[in-house]
């Protein structure tokens, strides 16, 4: 049992030393500026426009049952321009960022440790070293970096697309005029609803294209460490999700 | 000229290199040949630094690479070509653009010469018509001579092979011998290239060492080894199954080892 616990405690901190390696790698891989640079607008092409549809798809819906959520919550003594209260609030600081952060985390985490992951299995990793690059600047860097940049960007159209169709079926499936959606929708509003959902968004992109890069970079073995570093990867990712939801919950959102 | 000495490299309990010595010349192709899983990779994988040892060291033009800094070792790398045992070529790139891509690295190459170099190479390996097409297009035999080609490329001082002929017919291994022995003879390399292949080894190499159990068990010219009296080297170089060598696995299996009939531990 004694043993069991020391072996699980000493795996805990090996892990965390190699999060630290990797960390450090990466860092000493920034001033490589010739090799990550060009292969960063690449990635933010991958990593982001090719995000839009599965984020657009997702909050789409959101909007939609937020809206009607709200109506048949709001009943009798609560204005119905409330529900366009809701619908703003809740999309723009909540669901936006982490439902597609959630989304993104299989899509975007798990190609990542995938590729990066067959990249390492296939020696194509070492491969890269010996023709003098370092993989971390050709690999890593622009990969985190376009995360951390176009996570924000594709929650910002979800956060449109989420309010345009909270506005679409509150007008057509419900009996609330488009004065009074938007009444609600500015009542509360604040430009900082907005900056919290992208703060949370680029928190959310770098720890999954971090995650990603890590485990697929140390994926061991064949088809199954590849499998392996993929399934960990949308595990870890949407685990740290939430708890940076919360975190970012607890700093920004706490009145003194 | 690269120096293997008392190199020790271990996988957790598993043993692979304990006390690897070995100095290839300028201008040779040394052989290291061995049984498969013992540590022949290993050991190539350090003179590029892609592996640490635990103990000892690799030097190459008296420079220590476990020493070097990372800016050294990139410009210690711009001089190796390495060709690995499944060419390790970039899935998402056109054979062109895998040959290029060390180029690319260089500062003093215009696009018009990476052009040119790229096509050099492709045709040294016989290959001229396969710029535009993708790695998972060509065969196990055309993905090898794509690696050796991005190698070449580089137009390196040394070339270090990684089992080149593995899994390919005699023909196309011939093929492969052939391109080795040119590649040596246009650009003056100095190899190693580690194999099981003994027919490979005969056609390619100056000389030829066997690592047995993590050392050199004997190294010798292609003649001396042909006629040597040391049991271990005899049975492998005949592929006979009953002998004296004990075969290990150096990943895997750990620390197992099964002796082969008719031998003594």
């Amino acid at each position: 049992m004694l043993a069991a616990v020391g072996s699980r405690a000493v795996g805990l901190v090996e892990g965390f030393g190699d999060v630290g390696y990797f960390l450090a790698d990466t860092v000493r891989a920034l001033p490589d500026v010739r090799t990550w640079g060009s292969r960063t607008f690449q990635q933010m092409r991958r990593l982001g426009v090719d995000s839009l549809p599965i984020a657009l798809f997702i909050a789409a819906f959101t909007g939609i049952t937020l809206a009607l959520l709200a109506s048949y919550v709001f009943t009798a003594t609560v204005p119905v321009y409330l529900v366009g209260t809701l619908v703003g609030k809740t999309i723009m600081m909540e669901l936006g960022p982490v439902l597609t952060g959630l989304a993104l985390a299989g899509r975007v985490g798990a190609n990542i440790a995938a590729e990066l992951g067959t990249m390492k299995v296939t020696e194509q990793v070492d491969a890269l070293e010996t023709l003098a690059y370092n993989p971390y600047a050709y690999l890593v860097i622009p990969r985190v970096l376009a995360g951390t940049l176009m996570f924000p960007v594709v929650v910002a159209f979800a956060m449109a697309m989420g309010v345009f169709t909270g506005w679409l079926a509150a007008t057509t499936l419900l009996p609330i005029a488009t004065s009074q959606f938007v009444r609600g929708l500015e009542l509360f509003f604040v430009p900082f609803d907005v900056q919290y959902g992208l703060i949370k968004s680029a928190s959310f992109g770098f720890v999954i294209t971090l995650i990603g890069c890590f485990l697929g970079m140390g994926t061991r073995g064949g088809a199954e460490g590849v499998g392996s570093a993929t399934t960990r990867t949308v595990v870890y990712s949407a685990e740290m999700i939430l708890v940076l939801d919360a975190f970012w919950a607890i700093v920004l959102l706490r009145h003194p | 000229m690269i120096a293997f000495v008392d190199l020790h490299k271990a996988f957790e309990a598993n043993r692979v290199l304990e006390g690897f010595t070995l100095e290839v010349r300028d201008g040779e192709t040394m052989v290291i040949i061995g049984y498969s899983g013992t540590g022949k990779s290993v050991a190539l994988k350090h003179v590029v630094g892609l592996l640490e040892p635990d103990a000892g060291h690799v030097t190459v033009d008296g420079k220590v690479v476990s020493e070097l800094r990372r800016p050294e070792l990139t410009e210690l790398r711009a001089t190796i070509g390495y060709v690995f045992q499944f060419a390790a070529l970039f899935d998402s790139m056109t054979i062109f653009e895998n040959v290029a891509l060390g180029l690319r690295r260089r500062r003093d190459l215009t696009e018009a010469e990476i052009t040119e170099r790229v096509r050099e190479a492709l045709r040294l390996v016989d290959l001229p018509r396969a710029e535009e097409h993708m790695p998972a297009e060509l065969s196990g035999g055309m993905r090898k001579r794509v690696g050796l080609a991005r190698a070449i490329a580089l137009r390196p001082k040394y070339m270090l092979y990684d089992e080149p002929t593995t899994g390919l017919d005699p023909v196309t291994s011939a093929v492969i011998d052939q391109l080795m022995v040119r590649t040596r003879e246009a650009l003056g390399v100095t190899s190693i290239m580690i194999t099981h292949d003994m027919r490979s080894a005969y056609t390619v190499g100056d000389r030829i060492a066997m690592l047995y159990q993590g050392k050199v068990q004997q190294v010798g010219t292609v003649e001396e080894i042909k006629g040597t009296e040391d049991p271990v080297v005899r049975q492998f170089i005949e592929g006979r199954p009953d002998g004296r060598a004990v075969v290990r696995a150096s990943l895997g299996d750990a620390g197992r080892a099964a002796e082969l009939e008719g031998g003594e531990p």
